[in-house]
């Protein structure tokens, strides 16, 4: 890179995180360490029913007998389980906010600095946001609108409450409590969370979309999403994220689990911005989390699309499991690995049902010291007649000390399948460059311009308004890494 | 309006302008012609920005400023433009979003505000007349898989869309048959102006037939060996085929 670029390049590195600034209210907090008390500590606090309290200690039991994978791509410090507080609210969960006058003054200035529409503008974008502020929803909007096409959009913990039938049904139905070691983990210490049920036949005719911000100092988060399409059913969720500045890395593992059936369809959507960690990599989170849909019905279809900026660390594979016939599972993702963040991020797509067809488009950026893994997985099960599956794998470096990589393991057991395999590496180029500068666009901007046109396959399959947000954060999170 | 004095330049230490003085007035067109080598696109390349090549001596003035001190975007906004030999194909992004990134940026330059999207749109629309483009490589990948033809032609609807003072074109006649030539030199001669002036670098004496020049140059291994009039395209065009 020449050095008129490296040097606006450099500039932009040293700009701070935007998003970094911590609020100042008093946690509700476990003791630090785990243990089953923690666990029927959590349990309690949450007045879960006792065949919760069982699942959670199966969990539990179960994640004793574990250990932590070692195969992704990443390296980090070893994460000491027992220095980690498992369970923090924030104060006022019993006498929870009836409108937004009740919500601490504190909060609501939290959000406005990270510009979440929680109110009326919320309203006029069409989005019903549900925000967890650390472990505990503390507002819920649009609830009557959507009661009224019997659509359910609440917390989890609220979910437990007033429909345990639905979620003892399907919760741990996608992802079950031995399934790894972190959504095991999850399973037994999870806090809250958002709870999605479309009955039969209903499209949501707004986005559902919940922001999460990790806040008390030293807290893990164990975010557990459950989503229910019933037949013919359809939805859209949205889900975004930022992070105040730590000095000590923060583990984050949720869970979240789709389920759609016949002629069903879920469209999840992420911005994922944690905080990425300094220079040095040092304070960003640790996020590693599980998620994954189950197409049961026939017809069904789940499409999954990611833009991770944030975190240090990313551990990551939203898969589809392609159970009914003619069911269609999707991923889209963008990851952005700068400083010196490290992703191992991709998806699993698991055919069973016969046509059963899967796509994968993964755009994978690296910048500074970034480490950027694709891991994809496409299996044909025996029985899956004419199965297709498309995967195009991208990967762009900016400078020469960053890393991509990709590892697409592709098992199949059934001769009519159809597979399709598609990888690049390119590397801005000066050429490209100088074509911006010269037709007046500078530097800064051009990258901006070049990374989203080469993210567009991504960001188009976003609603609107988050695909121009996913733009801004991309173009906002190069300004601070890229050099 | 453009004043080139002694202008040295360098690539990976292999000196490729060795010293070359000219002098542009508003209005002029002045064609650049010699061999392959002889350092013409290095010459537009410099005038441009293009920090692959290094400056070792000499001096730009550009209505008065000095040109090499800037950075090649700030040379644009004072209206220098470079139609690319090869222009670059940016994937993803389309020939409108870039435009108008291209726009705004000069705008923003000027302290102006973003161009607004219906005048953006028929001012498109006007000008990809000029060059007979069709309106759906509007929304197509800049230059990406676009046609030789088609790629030359967007350069000289950019051009037009950006308005410079002076246009620089590298070999834009090169890969075009005789129909996309015309096209494009027609669409050339339109933007001529009292105000605007050109540097039409060329292999060949037949664009100089449609884009008649008032000033030819010959560049031989980095100096200028011969300048006159449009006549002398022609001379040097008549030797051409007694050497060969």
């Amino acid at each position: 890179m020449s050095s008129a670029s490296t040097d606006t390049l450099n500039k932009w590195a040293s700009q701070e995180y935007k998003y970094g600034f911590v609020t100042d209210i008093e946690a509700d907090a476990a003791p630090k360490g785990l243990n089953e008390d923690i666990v029927r500590f959590i349990s309690a606090k949450k007045e879960e029913p006792q065949w919760l309290l069982d699942w959670r200690l199966k969990a539990y039991r179960h994640w004793l007998t574990m250990e932590e994978p070692t195969w992704a791509n990443l390296k980090y410090p070893k994460i000491d389980y027992q220095e980690i507080i498992y369970y923090s609210a924030p104060k006022q969960q019993k006498d929870r906010p009836k409108s937004l006058d009740e919500v601490d003054p504190r909060l609501l200035e939290t959000y406005e600095k990270l510009g979440i529409p929680l109110n009326e503008r919320a309203a006029l974008a069409g989005v019903a946001v549900d925000v967890v502020f650390d472990s505990v929803s503390v507002g819920t909007t649009f609830k009557a609108k959507l009661g009224e096409l019997g659509i359910v959009f609440c917390s989890f913990a609220e979910a437990v409450h007033n429909h345990p039938e639905l979620v003892q049904k399907y919760l741990g139905s996608v992802v079950p409590i031995t399934d790894n070691f972190f959504a095991t983990l999850n399973s037994a210490v999870f806090s809250d969370g958002s709870f999605v049920y479309i009955p039969k036949g209903v499209k949501c005719p707004m986005d559902l979309s919940t922001y999460f911000r990790i806040n008390a100092e030293n807290t893990g988060q164990f975010e557990r999403t459950l989503i229910i399409a019933e037949e013919g059913a359809s939805v859209s969720y949205l889900e975004g994220c930022t992070a105040p500045i730590r000095d000590e890395n923060q583990l984050h593992a949720a869970v979240v689990e789709l389920v759609a059936l016949d002629d069903a369809s879920i469209k999840y959507s992420t911005i994922q911005n944690w905080y990425p960690g300094d220079e040095n990599g040092k304070g960003g989170i640790y996020n590693f989390v599980t998620k994954r849909g189950k197409c049961l019905g026939k017809r069904s279809h789940i499409s999954w699309t990611q833009v991770e900026t944030g975190s240090a660390i990313t551990w990551k594979y939203p898969s589809c499991i392609l159970l009914g016939d003619d069911s269609v599972g999707e991923f889209y993702s963008v990851a952005l690995a700068s400083r010196r963040q490290q992703a191992d991020t991709g998806t699993k797509m698991i055919h069973i049902g016969k046509n059963t067809k899967s796509y994968i488009i993964s755009k994978g950026i690296s910048a500074q010291h970034g480490q950027n893994t694709y891991r994809g997985g496409v299996k044909i099960n025996k029985g899956a007649d004419n199965a297709r599956n498309f995967t195009q794998c991208d990967s762009m470096l900016i400078g020469s000390e960053c890393g991509a990589h990709t590892f697409p393991y592709i098992e199949v057991k059934n001769s009519t399948a159809h597979m399709e395999h598609e990888a690049t590496t390119s590397k801005i180029g000066e050429d490209q460059l100088f074509y911006c500068n010269q037709r007046g666009i500078p530097t800064e901007e051009a990258v901006g311009l070049i990374v989203n046109g080469f993210c567009k396959e991504v960001f188009r399959e976003l609603p609107m308004e988050f695909a121009v947000e996913a733009q801004k954060l991309l173009e906002v999170s190069l300004e601070g890494s890229v050099g | 309006m453009l004043e080139i004095k002694n202008l040295h330049a360098t690539i990976d230490d292999h000196e490729i302008l060795k010293g070359i003085d000219m002098i542009v007035k508003p209005g002029e067109v002045h064609s650049i012609m010699g061999p392959n080598g002889s350092g013409k696109s290095t010459l537009a390349s410099v005038l441009a920005g293009n920090e692959q090549y290094e400056v070792t001596e000499g001096e730009v003035l550009f209505n008065g400023q000095d040109l090499l001190a800037m950075p090649p975007e700030v040379r644009a906004w004072a209206g220098v433009f470079l139609a690319f030999q090869y222009p670059i194909e940016i994937p993803g992004v389309s020939t409108t979003y870039f435009l108008k990134a291209a726009i705004n940026a000069m705008r923003k330059s000027k302290g102006q505000p973003e161009i607004d999207a219906n005048e953006f749109l028929n001012l498109a629309r006007e000008k990809m007349k000029l060059v007979d483009l069709d309106d759906k490589l509007m929304t197509r990948a800049i230059n990406e898989g676009f046609s030789g033809g088609e790629k030359k032609r967007n350069e000289v609807f950019q051009m037009a869309m950006l308005e410079p003072k002076l246009g620089i074109l590298d070999e834009t006649d090169s890969g075009l048959d005789i129909d996309a030539l015309k096209i494009v030199a027609n669409g050339v001669n339109k933007l001529r102006g009292k105000d605007r002036s050109f540097i039409v670098v060329t292999h060949y004496q037949r664009l100089l037939n449609y884009i008649v020049p008032d000033f030819v140059h010959v560049l031989m291994d980095g100096r200028i060996v011969r300048s006159g009039g449009k006549e002398l395209a022609h001379e040097l065009e008549r030797t051409a085929m007694r050497a060969s």
